[in-house]
């Protein structure tokens, strides 16, 4: 049943240090950005918070700054805003094409990438993006800001490193992956807004037909977007032939727990894991040939 | 019993051009407040959940789902709705376009539809096919199969380059 919304209260500060001290005098208050979750949790009458704090369009959290070394993603940066800069069209096109799958378009206007980081479901399309380009989040509070890496920020489903003072300030990428071959792909019942069975985010690098670096991350299938970090071992230093790719896709399935659900079964995502990693190697081995 | 936390308030909007005054809860719906404080009711409910796109509207130039904004976040904002649109000279392309190649059938998605066909031809005036179905991804509708809406789009740029 719907929620009445007299039973709740709403505050919208005008900048983030007036957001951040509330939220150091109110820690149990919900931040909510564009609502693309939270509201549904509303109409559902599943939002179990009763005090929300508005960080939609703060100035602070609505910028991308490209600095020499990285990108610097606000938290409060919408999808549509995502897609329509040049570095992350140019230097990190996992991430706009994450965004670009995200909903439709009046979701991608208001859904924001750290309020999707911290919804933490590990069906988002748009995390394993950041998870393979090394992405920081730098993290805001009254007490100051920390930088973690996103890679240990979620640790359990729905569970992460944020203390209940603390906002995501920034998403930061570093500028290093020009020249990857990268690769994403959704697999889901249709394209646009359908939530994935399993997606997957790749990049990699092949250097006199040596895998020098690569990275894997998928979403939908573990409690959390995961890194496929036994997978990424069996590759690094390999020359990419018919065995060591048989072995990638094993490596694949088995770092890999997925579930029955309401979207699909166990059995057929960790088919699609495997055909996804071996598509990406293909994609890597043809466009290091295509160089040479 | 429920426990009342939040206090109607005071929220300023521009609607349709016109500036408006509204006391409401701030978690009160975009959607609500149209329909049921402002009597603009061509805006539709369809899922309630930012699925469905009957409950598009423009807020600060970007299509927005009306059902997912608490009235608070639209403060200050500029809001245009299918009223709005209708009487709008830049869109008369498009609302004939609508009518003249069936992109109206029961009618409960065509305002959400139209909205988000006037955010795409402000963006892209001639946009590809691709583009069209892009554009229209939020948005759905059980009666038309598409088709008949995506030529509607597609007329309306025609004519609106012509003219």
């Amino acid at each position: 049943m719907r929620s009445d919304p007299a039973e709740y209260e709403l505050v919208a500060p005008a900048s983030l240090q007036a957001a951040v001290t509330l939220l150091a005098e109110n820690p149990t208050w919900l931040p909510i950005a564009g609502g693309t979750d939270v509201m549904v949790q509303f109409a559902a009458g599943t939002l179990a918070a009763r005090k929300l704090l508005s960080i939609w369009n703060l100035p602070e959290l609505r910028r991308i700054e490209a600095q020499p070394d990285e990108l610097r993603i606000g938290a409060g940066c919408t999808y549509t805003d995502l897609r329509g800069h040049e570095v992350v069209a140019r230097e990190f096109p996992l991430l706009a094409r994450a965004a670009s799958w995200t909903g439709g378009i009046a979701n991608q206007n208001r859904g924001t990438l750290g309020g999707n980081i911290v919804n933490a479901s590990p069906a988002a399309d748009s995390l394993p993006a950041p998870l393979v380009y090394e992405a920081e989040l730098i993290l805001v509070s009254a007490r100051g800001e920390r930088r973690v890496a996103y890679r240990e920020f979620h640790t359990d489903y729905k569970k992460m490193n944020l203390a209940a003072d603390e906002l995501i300030r920034a998403i930061c990428v570093p500028r290093r992956f020009v020249g990857y071959v990268h690769y994403a792909r959704k697999v889901g019942a249709r394209n646009a807004q359908a939530i994935s069975k399993v997606c997957i985010a790749a990049l990699g690098r092949i250097e006199k037909a040596e895998i020098k670096d690569v990275r894997i991350a998928l979403g939908s299938v573990a409690p959390t977007p995961i890194r496929l970090v036994e997978t990424e071992r069996a590759l690094i230093g390999k020359r990419l032939d018919p065995r060591v790719m048989a072995l990638a896709r094993k490596a694949a399935t088995a770092e890999t727990r997925p579930i029955d659900d309401i979207r699909s079964t166990a059995r057929y995502r960790a088919a699609v894991v495997s055909n996804l990693v071996g598509e990406f190697l293909e994609r890597l081995g043809a466009a290091a040939t295509g160089h040479e | 019993m429920t426990t009342k936390h939040g206090a109607k308030r005071e929220f300023s909007l521009t609607v349709n051009g016109e500036p408006k005054t509204v006391r409401a809860y701030p978690m009160e719906r975009l959607l609500d407040v149209l329909r049921q404080d402002l009597g603009l009711t061509g805006t539709k409910e369809g899922c309630g959940e930012g699925e469905c796109g009957a409950c598009s509207v423009l807020m600060d130039g970007a299509l927005v789902d009306s059902c997912l904004i608490p009235v608070a976040q639209a403060e200050g904002a500029r809001v245009v709705t299918i009223e709005g649109v209708a009487r709008d000279a830049r869109f008369r392309a498009l609302r004939e376009a609508f009518l003249e190649c069936g992109g109206a059938q029961c009618g409960i998605c065509t305002p959400g539809m139209i909205l988000a066909a006037a955010h795409l031809l402000e963006k892209k005036p001639k946009p590809t096919l691709a583009e069209i179905r892009e554009g229209l991804s939020g948005n759905l509708c059980r009666c038309t199969g598409y088709i008949q809406i995506f030529e509607a789009v597609a007329e309306a740029a025609r004519r609106s380059a012509a003219s």
